[in-house]
């Protein structure tokens, strides 16, 4: 059997056969985001010239990004937003998918995901305006709570700082956090639930024994879908952030298209990957249990 | 009731969820320059201020340029993969598919720059096309995700039967895999648009000096008189997408029901 024939065999496998189909579009892959990603790694260790990048290996853009207090102090915040972000929309989409799954209709559920998504699905850009509009002085919370009585003055904390990036954050992620959580409820054998009840349990203790656990790989995804993009928001952080509410993706905007520094704005941008990287991979770890389960 | 609680809280979340949507339309209809309560009065004139932004329509025609190419190349990419991760098992099939999925959790901002970088290295100018080259990479995994579950819900048997009837795999596609996955298609087809009608950062970074409708929404922000006009736009564009995206779930829920699949919910 030559190398021809073994050739001409190979190409008829059902591994080529894949490897052909896929290859349009992971050639796409490759070209317009592995290599980028690559070409960026790469740019973070050369040197900025004024008006050219010189090819120089220096290790001093990871420096800056990390001692500087401005940068560092932009990253430890973007952190922090991504983390409570996560945290807020997370724990508040659980009820909301725990009520589709188990207390819709099933002809219905259909419906409340639609409705669900919805707004995920209108202009992004508009509906970050919106909530400026919302926790501004003159805002709909403020006019609201002075019309009612229960504040004289506008509050102030609301708008142009961490507490509304915060919000318009856990806003615009909620349907990435429930449809994964969703998803994982719908594939719960409803008769173990009742099992857990014939053995004596509550109600309360067999969510706690049985849904939960079982329920934890959609919480897992929801937290990694929510955590890892939320980190790299632009709009905003840029439009109801102020000052201090600034995030990484700022930063790297500011770097690239203001500045020209292309090397330090790539090490922020791959610093910042890292760092989203490893507390994804930490989180995994630390539920590695939860995954693994019998399948 | 235990579950009536649970309803409680779910249409609290839903009035969360719908509150801009809501309050949109009242400042588009609002005859006030400034964008703040108390409502002065009914007008439409923010809606007939529209057609005097000279800009507006220029960005209106490259944004419908870039949607309509960029979904129908990354459906054309999401059918090649969906139908490969469904159909085969090839080598580094997790790894691949996982590069192709990336985008839908790496921040844009990230696809943005080191294209960027890589374009302006290679001498490329910014265009719409840059643009389109963005867009693609980050639509392809929702297509991906809608046409694997249209994919994944064809029986096989139907393809060894045309085969066995003397049809080529090409014919197959053709006449039997094709036209079961059509709905699918026009849903990825919608979805793929809608994102690309709306994606800012990518087209900020990459459109050079061309603008795009999310572009100019986002340069007028910073002149508080041209809010008005983008309440006005912003009203009629998220009635734009409601109906994009009702016409969407529904082909996407007729081509789960002609192949006989159980319908598992959204499109994410």
């Amino acid at each position: 059997m030559g190398a021809e024939s073994r050739w001409s065999k190979w190409r008829q496998s059902e591994g080529a056969n894949g490897l052909l189909m896929v290859s349009p579009t992971a050639i796409y892959a490759i070209l317009m985001l592995a290599a980028p990603l690559g070409t960026i790694f790469l740019y973070s260790f050369l040197t900025d010239g004024y008006l050219e990048i010189i090819r120089q290996f220096t290790v001093a853009n990871y420096v800056e990004a990390w001692t500087n207090e401005l940068y560092r102090s932009v990253m430890i915040r973007s952190l922090g937003v991504a983390m409570t972000v996560t945290f807020v929309t997370v724990i508040l989409a659980f009820p909301v998918a725990y009520f589709v799954s188990f207390h819709v209709e099933a002809s219905k559920k259909s419906l409340w995901l639609f409705l669900i998504t919805i707004p995920f699905w209108t202009s992004y850009l508009i509906r970050v305006f919106l909530w400026k509009v919302i926790l501004g002085y003159n805002g709909v919370v403020n006019s609201g709570l002075i019309g009612l009585g229960i504040i004289d003055q506008p509050l102030d904390f609301i708008l142009y700082n961490v507490n509304s990036v915060v919000i318009t954050l856990a806003h615009a992620y909620a349907p990435f956090a429930i449809l994964p959580i969703f998803v994982a409820l719908e594939k719960i054998d409803r008769s173990l639930l009742e099992a857990g009840q014939d053995l004596g349990e509550t109600k309360f203790r067999t969510f706690l024994r049985v849904t939960l656990p079982l329920a934890m790989p959609g919480v897992i995804a929801s937290v990694l879908i929510v955590f890892i993009p939320t980190i790299g928001d632009y709009v905003t952080p840029q439009l109801v952030g102020g000052p201090e509410g600034r995030m990484v993706a700022n930063l790297i905007q500011l770097q690239y298209l203001k500045l020209d520094n292309y090397p330090l704005g790539s090490a922020i941008a791959v610093s910042a990957m890292a760092i989203v990287t490893l507390v994804s991979l930490a989180f995994i770890g630390l539920n590695r249990r939860y995954l693994k389960g019998p399948k | 009731m235990k579950g009536r609680w649970f309803k409680v809280y779910a249409i609290g979340y839903l009035l969360f969820l719908y509150a801009p949507i809501i309050i949109l339309p009242m400042f588009a209809f609002n005859d006030a320059t400034v964008i703040a309560f108390p409502l002065t009065g009914f007008s439409t004139r923010w809606f007939a201020a529209m057609f005097e932004q000279p800009t507006l329509g220029l960005a209106v025609k490259n944004s419908l340029f870039i949607a309509i190419t960029s979904s129908i190349l990354a459906t054309t990419l999401g059918i090649f993969a969906a139908r490969a991760s469904t159909r085969y098992r090839f080598p580094m099939k997790a790894g691949i598919m996982g590069l192709i999925m990336l985008p839908l959790v790496l921040p844009e901002i990230i696809v943005a720059v080191s294209l960027l970088v890589v374009l302006l290295g290679m001498g490329v100018n910014l265009s719409l096309w840059t643009v389109i080259l963005g867009h693609v990479l980050i639509c392809t995994p929702f297509t991906i995700a809608i046409l694997s579950s249209a994919f994944q819900s064809l029986d096989q048997s139907l393809e060894e039967a045309a085969y066995d009837l003397g049809e080529t795999a090409a014919s197959t596609f053709r006449l039997i895999i094709l036209p079961l996955v059509m709905p699918g298609i026009i849903s990825s087809l919608l979805i793929s648009f809608t994102i690309s009608l709306d994606e800012f950062i990518i087209a900020f970074f990459l459109a050079g000096t061309e603008p795009t409708l999310p572009v100019f929404i986002f340069s007028q922000f910073r002149f508080p008189a041209a809010v008005p006009v983008i309440m006005a736009l912003g009203t009629v564009l998220v009635c734009l997408s409601i109906v994009l995206l009702t016409i969407a779930e529904f082909f996407r829920r007729r081509g789960i029901a002609k192949t006989g699949g159980k319908d598992t919910g959204g499109f994410l």
